[in-house]
């Protein structure tokens, strides 16, 4: 009788893995390692930050991945006079609606949103399609309305075949039609980076968190044995 | 008389300090053998205040305004001083409360805690269960990402099912044609204020209905049929202060590892505590391809979805929630706890703890004809607990219960 009403609370699994996915390829995100880090913000600010807003994001946090306020001024910040200032952008979302179908969301959280692994395929699944009115497609995100900004590092691909819908472990083919100025090698790594500043950025505490949180449960552990001894100190009587 | 007596001596005569410390602490008479399950009626108090604590914080940043609000949670997370803290906190603290209660309720119904004399004690304890889910439900719409507004526009659309008052009822609710920012500004102002009112009066209400009955136990008997004759005091009770609360602060600090664990290395608790889509802010001009409820409302959530009719659904997703307020009623075993119960009741707790599990289950996944048929399945059960039970609980087999209470 247990086992078959154990059995019972698996049923709805079943109709678990029907729904249709998209294949992601992991992204090396490391949020210790500084130097991605910073390249990942170069990047950012180069290449993301003309469209796209960051308007939760302040400059001067960058300091908390081992950037001078010197450094920020004098090499991230293209627009904003002060490090203080966050990550907006001149461009409205008015006109950007007009000109790309949807206004360019802001990427604050989007590594949360989207999650890194979606990102990372993302940056590397454009490709050529006439059909569309920027000329560029993705496999990923379906009629984007971005088109590929790295085109000049990553070249042109074009799609090769299609990922089977119902097997997310099936990748889409693409082959290059004109190379960029990285290789595949560097293209995945720089996109790496940036997926790596991405996910930082979502969330700037998480590794001091995560630090904080090793204290905690290790005074809490002790806590614990405090709390231990003294109730069986008062229970000893009771019977 | 030394001064800190005298001082005690001078508030006794203005106010009954004293004596309500002994009625509730140090002279309330609980069974000796509570176990694990009696941990979480004090958890719940302690996620309580800490919710009104972090709430407080919260509020002095956070801005109800369907242009700002989004922002200044993430202004919270970043620009204010230990803000990702007090915000994991309370968003943690919102999903563990409900953890917390669904272990107390279920306690309950192991041991027939709501049986005589305790039926008002459980109908308090329902009715603030219903203001939790309230709380919940209109707190979950202030940090307006796509799940909170797309969430609230589906439960209050709800209302929209109701014959001839719905539309206008659900228009009245939200005090606009959709969720917008005067449903923000009203929903802010009952989940700082308007609720946490008719909860902290709620839970005193719980609290001295408590005390007024006593406690039931894992044996379900009753410890005052066995009084000491002299002093009056149960055989099998010992003073809540400070037996009880030694042992409560053990089973704090195990709570509070598991809470910490929580909101230092996985607040979002890979999207069950906060969903992924409620970092994108609310578009009211783009519905997500999936909304789902947090998985504490799925179980009703599920059964909703599970009726074809929508109106017949909603009633069905109510009286799901309201047929609990009848259990004290409904069960008609001359016993009280699990212990000594018979295979019957046993079999049919177990199938309803299934069915509420696999109802929230399928209500965090998309419609499909097997999911729904298994929710239809699965809800059947959730109701024939309830409404088979003045049936299962008569004839049942019990074992007899002992006089005194066992370890």
């Amino acid at each position: 009788m247990k086992k078959l009403l154990f059995a019972l609370l698996f049923v709805p699994l079943i109709a678990f893995g029907s729904e249709e996915s998209v294949h992601l390829d992991k992204a090396p995100v490391n949020l210790e390692d500084y130097a991605s880090l910073q390249r990942g913000a170069r990047i950012f600010t180069n290449y993301c930050l003309s469209c796209h807003s960051a308007n939760a994001m302040r400059y001067s946090r960058l300091e908390d991945i081992g950037l001078s306020k010197d450094q920020i001024k004098n090499n991230l910040m293209f627009a904003s006079a002060n490090v203080g200032d966050t990550m907006s952008i001149s461009m409205s979302p008015v006109n950007a609606q007009e000109w790309f179908g949807a206004a360019p969301p802001d990427l604050s959280v989007e590594a949360r949103a989207r999650t890194p692994d979606w990102l990372y395929t993302y940056l590397r699944s454009f490709y050529l399609d006439d059909t569309r009115p920027t000329g560029w497609n993705n496999t990923v995100f379906e009629k984007v309305g971005m088109p590929n900004v790295l085109w000049s590092l990553q070249g042109e691909q074009v799609l090769k075949k299609s990922a089977d819908a119902h097997d997310e472990h099936a990748a889409p083919e693409f082959e290059l039609v004109k190379p960029g100025k990285m290789s595949q090698v560097e293209y995945n790594a720089m996109v790496g980076d940036l997926v790596n500043y991405l996910t930082w950025m979502g969330e700037p505490i998480q590794t001091t968190r995560q630090e904080l949180g090793i204290v905690v449960m290790l005074f809490l552990g002790v806590f614990f044995i405090l709390a231990y001894y003294l109730k069986k100190e008062f229970w000893k009587d009771i019977h | 008389m030394s001064t800190m007596q005298k001082f005690v001596g001078w508030i006794d005569e203005r106010f009954p300090l004293t004596a309500n410390w002994k009625t509730h602490l140090s002279e309330y008479y609980a069974p000796k053998n509570f176990n694990f399950w009696y941990f979480f009626g004090s958890l719940a108090l302690l996620v309580l205040v800490m919710q009104i604590v972090t709430g407080i914080f919260l509020t002095m940043n956070y801005k109800p305004d369907a242009a700002l609000a989004f922002m200044s949670v993430e202004y919270i997370m970043r620009d204010v001083d230990w803000g990702w803290l007090i915000r994991y906190m309370h968003s943690t603290g919102a999903s563990m409360f409900f953890v917390v209660v669904y272990l107390h309720m279920f306690r309950g119904l192991m041991y027939g805690s709501y049986r005589k004399p305790r039926e008002l004690l459980w109908v308090f304890g329902m009715f603030l269960y219903l203001a939790l889910m309230a709380e919940a439900f209109m707190g979950y719409l202030l940090p307006w990402g796509q799940m909170s507004y797309w969430g609230a526009q589906v439960i209050i659309s709800l209302f929209g099912a109701i014959p001839v008052i719905g539309n206008d009822l659900s228009l009245w609710i939200r005090g606009d044609f959709v969720v917008s920012d005067a449903t923000l500004n009203r929903f802010f102002a009952f989940h700082v204020i308007a609720l946490p009112l008719v909860l902290v009066g709620l839970v005193a209400a719980h609290i001295i209905a408590l005390h007024e009955v006593g406690s039931n136990n894992p044996d379900g008997i009753e410890i005052k049929k066995h009084k000491d004759p002299v002093t009056h005091i149960p055989l099998d009770g010992i003073p809540f202060h400070p037996y009880y609360t030694v042992k409560d602060i053990m089973g704090v600090v195990v709570f509070l590892m598991i809470f910490s664990a929580i909101v230092f290395f996985a607040p979002t608790m890979g999207g069950w505590f906060i969903e992924a889509n409620n970092f994108i802010p609310a578009n009211p001009l783009k519905t997500p391809p999936h909304i789902e409820p947090v998985w504490y409302f799925t179980p009703f959530y599920a059964i909703l979805r599970a009726v074809p009719d929508k109106f017949l659904g909603v009633v069905a997703m109510g009286a799901s929630v309201v047929i609990m307020f009848f259990l004290p009623w409904l069960d008609r075993s001359k016993v009280k706890s699990i212990r000594y119960r018979g295979t019957l009741y046993k079999s049919f707790l177990t199938l309803f703890v299934i069915s509420f599990i696999a109802l929230g289950y399928l209500g965090t996944q998309g419609v499909t004809v097997l999911t729904t048929n298994l929710a239809r399945g699965f809800s059947v059960i959730y109701f024939a607990f309830f409404l088979l039970m003045p049936w299962y609980t008569k004839i049942d087999k019990t074992k007899p219960e002992p006089e005194r209470v066992t370890g």
